[in-house]
């Protein structure tokens, strides 16, 4: 447990130091990153220590605080999330020297950093607290170290509004946690957590548990339509905390549903299908909310929602099997959710990472004003790449082993007689969906910002990111390829957490359908080889080849404006999907004999808040403000009559009762 | 391992054959004596021996395109049984590993038609990412309903020995229904008419074919004989389930099995020659009713 303890504080207080040094100088940045490595590094030891062994770490502690108390537990299933946490910290340490040095940020350089450190040793706090406290003070200490990250260009409306807008969210989130653990206090006897499969809980006490669980780690997770803070905090925020917040932060949602279903001995089938379903709305409507947009970071948080989705459907497959006592499901549906967790971790925080090297490099998030960057910045290039392939489900990485094992658990769904089951065969098409709807927007960023031609003067001049922004992103794409070529030695961890979830024998059941993982190791390295060879071989070939314009039809003098843009690449998707999306058009064919100049712009506002919820907080507060000029009308008159009218009510209801 | 080699070398060998049929097909409807059977493998064998042309704007990722097009349908026939010879590997969940190897294949041509910049080949890519998203729903409700009926996950269980029972017994319609869909779903992931016009070289109608306008030489040649052997490859998902007989002497099992291809090969020029190319708006909603067609076998095997 040292080494865990140890961790934290080296994590939570890397950013410290920093506060006394000068404003410019570049020194205290570096003792941050070196003090994030070195916790990172603890904390690493520390899960190792709790893999090797197969038992939690514990630190039990008192507290002053009435019903509090200092429990940490670090089992497996917490070993899952901590595990990209600190990779994903470290990484974005190192990238942020070169990405946002001191000296180019004196405002804000320091106190980014020290809400860096603070928001990684809050989730680590979080995911091994066994209290409902603890948990609840890292939580917030979390939530409010996210808010200071997104609004660290506070100088940008942009920026104050995503911030404004995750404030609102996270505490509205915490107020359902509040209940919920209160709730969980009657329930339990005690504030600790209790252990798994130990809550024997029916009616609306379960219900209500299970729905606030929902909203308030729904909310913090991004499942649709709780998704509302997402897109525009993780764009706003500057790339490395993008990569922590959308790679890390959002997963503790997952967490909390994971580790609170974990308690109850019984669940009932409903818990698992409404998983589902919001698991296939927010796969399916995260992606084509994607597909739609135009603005790198957005587009990338919204595949966050999706992935979120994608998670939900495991967890839900699993809870499903618990349900119908069907072990081969919750084991396959939880270690997919579970593997997935890490994988998303992975791929989203080297395309955020990647993305920040563009953006760093051009000065712009358009994707319309890319194009031609693979000849400019081949590394950041092809590491992109590397994050698109993961992210789209495709061998031979990572994303596609986790979507392989929640595939395995649908098709096995398909096969069990139960008729409750039914549901979870619908994992296979709707991932089959989104898996394709995301494969379509992959190619259309990678495709448009670093093929063809130059679209601006500024990707014409873009630079390649220094080795410092670089090396971060290999590390993150040597772990996406390290899980896609080698899934099998990450076995052993799925299994121990999956035997932490309450499913003791499920966790045997995961053995028959792991063992294929070996063909699909040996399949993927084939298929890696088979492919470095035949590029190879070819751009040999094709030394020396003549080297012309592209094919126009004939048209001898084409232009970089010609090229399919974002819009026209997603047009005919998002026409299809528009009851989903109401995107807006604007402009649109030149028509006539002799058309005069045309535009075309396309535009899609989210759905749930600029469509919903922005319309309707401002008709309240209109409405409001309507009412206050009707009752606020300055008239004592007035005023008297609201007493004496008021005095009248309380006397009559002191008369009733 | 003989028999590793002996499924390769059916497939490498066999493939090519498969669009000289076809195009002899169209061309006897036509009223013309139409090329040579052997024609596609003259045409190889000229774009294998010539040099390259390359645009300026274009990457390495230009190459990987052809590449990865040649290798994934190589790599999913291992994982297929071709008629009653069985898979030289198979496992539990290789069906999934089959779909999406040819989602990879999909990424790769899409973003190497990107890379040269031409307009014309970034509307093929977004054509060919739309339509095929839309056809991969179907694909796993028929292979949901063929898992449910074999009660195996892998594609070698999938087109096991049980097939003839089935359509024997009451799952019969839904196997049907399911041969229906996977026939459409063929015609589209080759770019076939009515989907797409793999002959007209008019770049506005097409989706997959002007993609590689700007390939050339035996970068090109691999393009050509990827789409032989993806065709192969797909087919025999077709031709095993409505001939699923088994005799248990393997050149008999594999002559039924390339006749079948034939035949296959025969029927799609004779839809290719009897049907008009639909409307681009129109696709998307065949598309969506294969998948509601198999939707309803899966209804039918699961009552």
């Amino acid at each position: 447990m040292g080494w865990f303890v140890a961790g934290l504080l080296l994590l939570g207080f890397s950013g410290v130091p920093g506060l006394f040094a000068a404003r410019s100088g570049g020194g205290a940045e570096k003792l941050a990153c070196l003090l994030v490595w070195a916790g990172a590094a603890c904390g690493t030891l520390a899960v190792w220590e709790v893999l090797a062994r197969g038992v939690p770490l514990v630190l039990d502690l008192p507290w002053a605080i009435p019903g509090g108390a200092l429990a940490l537990r670090v089992d497996a299933l917490a070993a899952v999330f901590l595990l990209p946490l600190f990779l994903v910290a470290a990484s974005g340490a190192l990238y942020g020297l070169a990405y946002w040095p001191q000296r180019a940020h004196p405002a804000n350089g320091r106190s980014f950093r020290l809400f860096f450190g603070l928001i990684s040793a809050g989730v680590m706090l979080l995911l091994s607290a066994a209290n409902s406290l603890l948990f609840l003070l890292a939580w917030e200490l979390m939530a409010l170290s996210g808010f200071f990250l997104i609004t660290t260009e506070e100088h940008k409306s942009e920026a104050r509004e995503a911030g404004f807008i995750y404030l609102v969210a996270t505490h509205t989130g915490t107020l359902a946690l509040f209940a919920l653990f209160a709730l969980l206090e009657l329930a339990a006897g005690s504030l600790l957590f209790p252990g798994a499969g130990s809550l024997a809980l029916k009616g609306g006490q379960a219900t209500a548990i299970f729905l606030l669980a929902l909203f308030g780690f729904g909310l913090k997770a991004g499942l649709v339509p709780l998704h509302i803070w997402l897109p525009g905090a993780h764009a706003a925020a500057p790339s490395h905390a993008s990569a922590l917040l959308s790679g890390v932060m959002i997963k503790t949602g997952i967490y909390g549903l994971t580790r609170l279903t974990s308690f109850f001995a019984e669940i009932p089938p409903w818990w698992g299908a409404t998983l589902l379903a919001l698991g296939i709305l927010s796969g399916i409507l995260g992606v084509a909310l994607a597909l739609a947009q135009h603005d790198l970071k957005r587009l990338l948080a919204y595949h966050s929602v999706e992935n979120i989705g994608i998670i939900a459907l495991g967890l839900g497959m699993a809870l499903l099997g618990r349900s119908y006592g069907v072990e081969a499901l919750v084991a396959l549906g939880l270690a997919g959710a579970l593997l997935h967790v890490v994988n998303h971790g992975l791929f989203k925080s080297l395309l955020f990472l990647s993305a920040g090297a563009v953006i760093h490099a051009t000065g712009t998030r358009e994707i319309d004003h890319y194009g031609g960057l693979l000849k400019v910045q081949p590394w950041t290039g092809a590491l992109f790449l590397g994050g698109a392939v993961a992210i789209s489900g495709l061998p031979p990485f990572n994303g596609f082993v986790s979507e392989w094992l929640l595939y395995l658990g649908a098709f096995r769904a398909a096969q069990a007689e139960d008729q409750g089951l039914v549901a979870a065969l619908l994992v296979a098409p709707a991932l089959a969906l989104i898996g394709g709807l995301a494969l379509a927007c992959f190619v259309k960023v990678f495709g448009l910002a670093f093929l063809g031609a130059p679209r601006s003067e500024a990707a014409r001049h873009a630079h390649e990111a220094p080795s410092m922004m670089l090396a971060p992103m290999g590390a993150l794409l040597f772990a996406c390829a390290w899980i896609g070529l080698l899934p099998q030695t990450l076995v052993p961890l799925l299994h121990q957490a999956v035997a932490h979830w309450g499913a003791v024998s499920g966790s045997a059941h995961l053995a028959s359908p792991l063992a294929p993982l070996s063909w699909i190791t040996a399949l993927a390295w084939v298929l890696l080889l088979a492919l470095a060879l035949g590029v190879w071989w070819l751009r040999r070939r094709a030394r020396g080849a003549a080297r012309v314009e592209t094919w126009g039809c004939g048209y001898a003098l084409p232009s970089a404006r010609m090229q399919y843009s974002a819009s026209s690449f997603a047009d005919f998707l998002v026409r299809l999907l528009r009851f989903g999306l109401w995107s807006e058009r604007h402009g649109g064919a030149p028509r006539g004999l002799f058309p005069a100049p045309g535009q075309f712009a396309s535009h899609t506002p989210d759905l749930v808040l600029d469509r919903g919820l922005r319309p309707a907080f401002s008709g309240l507060a209109w409405l409001f403000r309507r009412m206050r000029a009707l009752i606020q009308n300055g008239l004592s008159a007035c005023y008297l009559l609201y007493v004496a009218l008021t005095l009248i009510v309380l006397l009559l209801l002191g008369g009733f009762f | 391992m003989a028999h590793l080699l002996l499924h390769l070398l059916v497939l490498l060998l066999f493939a090519p054959l498969l669009p000289g049929v076809i195009a002899r097909t169209k061309a006897r409807f036509a009223g013309r004596q139409g090329p040579p059977l052997l024609q596609p493998y003259y045409d190889l064998l000229r774009l294998w021996r010539k040099g390259f042309v390359l645009s300026r704007t274009t990457t390495w990722v230009f190459s990987a395109g052809p590449v990865v097009g040649l290798v994934v349908p190589l790599l999913a026939a291992l994982l297929l049984p071709f008629g009653a010879l069985p898979a030289p590997l198979s496992f539990e969940g290789d069906l999934i590993l089959f779909v999406y190897l040819f989602a990879l294949a999909r990424f790769f041509t899409a973003a190497a038609a990107l890379d040269t910049g031409s307009s014309f080949e970034g509307m093929g890519a977004a054509r060919e990412v739309t339509f095929s998203c839309l056809a991969e729903p179907t694909l796993m409700f028929a292979l949901l309903v063929l898992a449910k009926l074999s009660g195996g996950l892998s594609l070698q269980a999938l087109f096991g020995t049980h097939l003839p029972a089935s359509w024997g017994s009451g799952a019969g319609p839904a196997l049907g229904l399911i041969l229906v869909c996977l026939f459409v779903v063929l015609l589209v992931e080759n770019s076939r008419i009515p989907f797409d016009d793999p002959n007209t070289h008019l770049e506005l109608t097409m989706i997959h074919e002007v993609m590689v306008l700007d390939h050339s030489g035996p970068a090109f040649g691999m393009i050509l004989y990827g789409a032989a052997l993806k065709l192969m490859v797909l087919g025999s998902l077709l031709v095993r389930l409505a001939l699923p007989w088994n005799s248990g002497f393997w050149l008999f099992d594999l002559l039924i099995y390339l006749g079948g291809l034939l035949l296959l090969a025969v029927l799609i020029g004779v839809v290719e020659s009897v049907m008009a190319r639909l409307r681009l708006v129109r696709v998307p909603q065949v598309l969506i009713g294969t998948s509601l067609v198999s939707v309803f076998a899966l209804v039918l095997v699961l009552r």
